[in-house]
């Protein structure tokens, strides 16, 4: 089975995949706390970028509503722990039903309805808004006051109800991202993934080859809200706290769909170069800025504007297919693998 | 509730969903002809609105005066958006096209948060507290202001795309791009002219807003937000129907607030917009997109 | 012979305009058939009534005896049916193996199956030496040549074929109506195709069907059809004879 997962994956992108991920196996034992929550971002990012692309990159809805997934499987985790103590690994199933509904609503409206593209677009920012406001007056999870959990004593690990170290989130982050990076990579080979491909080039070629377009756009917009919703739940147990304003805004809808754009949109590795483009320039750029004596918010963002512009304009593709023929890793591909 | 005061508030939504119909309005329009989504069209608006606050505060200029120069700032805006940014890339995608404004709408927002902070500010002119009275409603004067400077300004853009030859030339762009080509319209030219036009509007409405509404850089993206359920409302390519779904917004979240929790007001306008997008695609007054 | 496809008095019309009114005809079984008539004759809504693009307003249209009329596209496609667009739809980005494998997956079990299958048909059109090249790199020939391997590679019983000969060059079509031949021949695959270029259709048919103004004006071996006054009237206009 491993012999078929590597088929067609050129043997050096192989060797520096696995240098990467004993570098980030190791890293916790090397940086500080600060260094560390970057690392954590980038692998966020990584992962919900992925989640993300799954929607648009291999199935073309361009969804900019994400947040509402992440929100969702956010507060459905942490509300069943606040409330009833339930283990956020028991309580990922509600994040994931709760989730996959919320997607498999929003497919259905979309897709029954033949709305497509920027109107779809507008549709899943109404939902993620809604949800925002709805969740402002949503008395069981406190609301606009906020959701908190209780905070943790960094010494003593609970692995079980996820507290303790940020490195536990660092592992467990980097954990779901290399799984999130293979499973995509098995998906874009199968049948499923081909049928995406289809669809996304042209849906009614696809539905002329026995596809039933319908049905697998719905496939990838419930896998894709699932997935999120995870990283939901990482997000509620690591940052401890939830207000509807942050979670469901615009705003973060935003941020999570840079990584995969900038990377390389329908490509496995496009998410992973993005988000660590984005978050290390970002941060590189606020130390300097700190040592030159300037804090002020929103500088970050306007850089977060400058990239994407500047991407979307000259390297629409993103910058993964230019980087992976000047690494040689871009190879004919016979088969859907790395791209 | 006695009924004046939902016909008080019905009346205070109406006014203020005409200055809502003409920000929808700019948008419209540069939907109908460039065929371009402005996401970032409510931080244009921003634009305008902080202009008008910082011509307050340094020379005690009243917006509703402002808006002429205001309009002149937001078209050059405009114009050089499409120009430089939007025509050079006019054979991209869709959603990519999308994006560049997407990114424009991020630099704007925090442009604005980092040079006036995220604290909010606002104009109090001299007839701020003034209100008319009509029979039994009551209306506060900027809104009535406001109100009759947008039906101005739409009337005067009206009559624009009607009957002068650039806003015929316009027109023929948004129903036929090769044949204007053929028959030797600059069309990128057009489009370029367009968006400052839409962005114009936008300005003009910004400045009408600015005694009504407090102004933080959020505004931006949730005025964005707000044209886009007027204009699919209303009816995307559609100037009467931006009015129209301006009005429909404004009165429904007028009332919403007053019925429900105010905060939940804006609900409505996105319960509208799914409905919308669900049974009217094209909207109240539009025509189906070819 | 029995007949694959039946269409039995479909009628669909568009905010008014009749496009197919009441046209009945039958694709026996192995055989290939000709549709043909002047332009704006109904014939491409015809296909796309039995693929399932549209839903006839009236009429029926059975695959094999079973009645198919107002199944979508993939459903169609399952039961045995496979079409070409006239203006061909690659799928760009993919390769011309991966083009041919989305088809082959319609009955394939697993992707290795399909593209062992995929092979054969891509020797098969001749885009052999292509076969790891994006779709939007080939030349318009090769483009109707994937879209046909396609097609093929869902193991159709009837494959339905919109002008594909349209802006091919003699040689090249020569080896295009070889190759339905030989695909006729060996396989027994039934073709129904629209052409406006009579070479073609007299030399791959063995009957033809003529559509004027969305109604069935002939029908008959390419000889017989070609002498029927009716025909030259609809494609000459009444004063040419």
């Amino acid at each position: 089975m491993i012999a078929r997962l590597l088929e067609g994956v050129p043997r050096r992108g192989l060797l520096i995949l696995l240098a990467l991920l004993a570098l980030f196996l190791v890293f916790p034992f090397f940086v500080g706390g600060y260094l560390l929550a970057v690392l954590f971002l980038i692998l966020y990012f990584a992962f919900v970028g992925q989640a993300w692309n799954i929607m648009m990159g291999f199935a073309g809805q361009l969804s900019l509503g994400h947040a509402l997934y992440v929100g969702l499987g956010a507060y459905a985790a942490a509300a069943l722990y606040v409330h009833f103590g339930i283990s956020p690994w028991i309580g990922l199933g509600a994040s994931i039903a709760i989730s996959a509904l919320a997607g498999a609503v929003i497919g259905f409206l979309a897709f029954r309805f033949g709305i497509a593209g920027v109107y779809f677009a507008i549709l899943t920012i109404a939902f993620a808004e809604f949800a925002r406001i709805g969740f402002d007056h949503f008395d069981w999870v406190h609301g606009s006051s906020g959701l908190f959990l209780p905070v943790a004593n960094y010494t003593e690990n609970d692995l079980w109800n996820l507290r303790g170290s940020p490195s536990i989130f660092y592992y467990l982050m980097l954990a779901m991202t290399v799984a999130a990076f293979l499973f995509c990579h098995v998906l874009l080979r199968s049948r499923m993934g081909y049928y995406w491909l289809a669809i996304r080039e042209s849906p009614e070629a696809a539905q002329a080859l026995g596809i039933n377009v319908f049905r697998y756009k719905m496939y990838a917009v419930v896998l894709s809200a699932a997935m999120t919703s995870l990283a939901g739940v990482v997000f509620a147990f690591y940052y401890n706290n939830l207000f509807p304003e942050q979670v469901f805004h615009i705003s973060r809808s935003i941020e999570l769909i840079l990584g995969p754009i900038i990377g390389g949109i329908g490509t496995l590795v496009g998410p992973l170069v993005g988000a660590f483009l984005l978050t290390a320039l970002a941060e590189g750029m606020r130390e300097v800025m700190l040592q030159l004596g300037v804090d002020v918010p929103g500088v970050k963002q306007v850089f977060y504007g400058v990239c994407l512009l500047l991407v979307v304009m000259f390297l629409p593709d993103g910058v993964w297919p230019p980087l992976s023929k000047a690494l040689g890793l871009d190879r004919k591909p016979t088969d859907r693998g790395e791209g | 509730m006695p009924v004046e005061i939902y016909l008080n508030v019905a009346a205070s939504g109406l006014l203020t969903g005409l200055v809502y119909g003409l920000m929808a309005l700019g948008l419209s329009v540069i939907f109908g002809v460039v065929r371009v989504v402005n996401f970032a069209h409510g931080e244009m608006m921003a634009v305008g609105m902080y202009i008008a606050i910082l011509a307050f505060a340094l020379l005690g200029l009243d917006p509703l005066i402002m808006m002429l120069p205001i309009a002149t700032v937001l078209f050059a805006l405009g114009y050089l958006l499409q120009a430089g940014i939007i025509n050079p890339f006019i054979n991209r995608p869709e959603h990519s096209q999308f994006m560049l404004l997407v990114a424009v709408a991020l630099i704007l927002v925090n442009v604005q948060l980092i040079v006036f902070g995220p604290d909010a500010r606002g104009v109090q002119t001299f007839y701020s507290f003034d209100s008319y009275q009509l029979g039994p409603l009551i209306v506060d004067a900027s809104k009535v202001y406001a109100a009759a400077a947008a039906l101005v300004v739409a009337a005067g853009l009206f009559a624009f795309f009607k009957f002068t030859l650039l806003g015929k030339a316009i027109r023929a762009c948004a129903d036929n791009y090769d044949g204007a080509l053929v028959v030797g319209l600059n069309v990128k030219r057009l489009y370029a002219l367009t968006f400052g036009i839409g962005a114009a509007c936008v300005g003009a409405a910004g400045a009408m807003l600015v005694p009504i509404v407090d102004v933080v850089p959020a505004i931006g993206p949730a005025f964005t937000l707000l044209a886009f359920v007027i204009v699919i409302t209303g009816g995307l390519g559609s100037m009467p129907g931006a009015l129209l779904g301006g009005v429909l917004i404004g009165v429904t979240e007028a009332l919403g607030g007053v019925l429900l929790v105010p905060s939940a007001k804006s609900m409505f306008a996105f319960g509208l917009l799914v409905l919308v997008l669900l049974f009217r695609p094209q909207g109240i007054l539009g025509r189906k997109a070819t | 012979m029995a007949a694959l496809l039946e269409v039995d008095g479909i009628s669909k019309s568009f905010s008014g305009l009749r496009a197919v009114q009441d046209v009945s005809f039958t694709v026996p079984e192995g055989e290939i058939v000709g549709l043909i008539g002047p332009n704006g004759a109904g014939k491409t809504t015809c296909f796309n009534v039995i693929a399932g693009v549209f839903q006839p307003d009236a009429g029926a249209v059975r695959l094999a005896g079973d009645p198919i009329g107002g199944w979508r596209p993939d459903q169609v496609c399952r039961a045995g049916l496979a079409r070409t667009f006239q203006l061909v739809k690659p799928f760009a980005d993919l390769t011309v193996m991966e083009n041919v494998i989305v088809g082959a997956l319609n009955n394939c079990r697993t992707v290795a199956e399909a593209r062992e299958k995929s092979s054969s048909v891509v020797e098969k059109l001749g885009l052999w030496s292509k076969r790891d090249q994006a779709a939007k790199a080939l030349t318009l020939p090769e483009r109707k040549r994937l879209e046909i391997a396609r097609a093929l590679a869902t193991g159709p019983r009837i494959l339905l074929l919109d002008e594909v000969m349209a802006g091919l060059r003699p040689t090249e079509m020569n080896t295009m109506v070889a190759l339905f031949r030989e695909l006729n021949a060996s396989t027994g695959l039934t073709i129904l195709l629209i052409e406006h270029v009579m070479r073609a259709v007299m030399a791959l048919s063995r009957k033809v069907v003529v559509l004027h103004h969305g109604q069935v004006i002939s029908s008959g071996t390419p000889d017989e059809v070609t002498r029927d006054p009716a025909v030259l009237e609809s494609y000459l206009g009444e004063e040419a004879l």
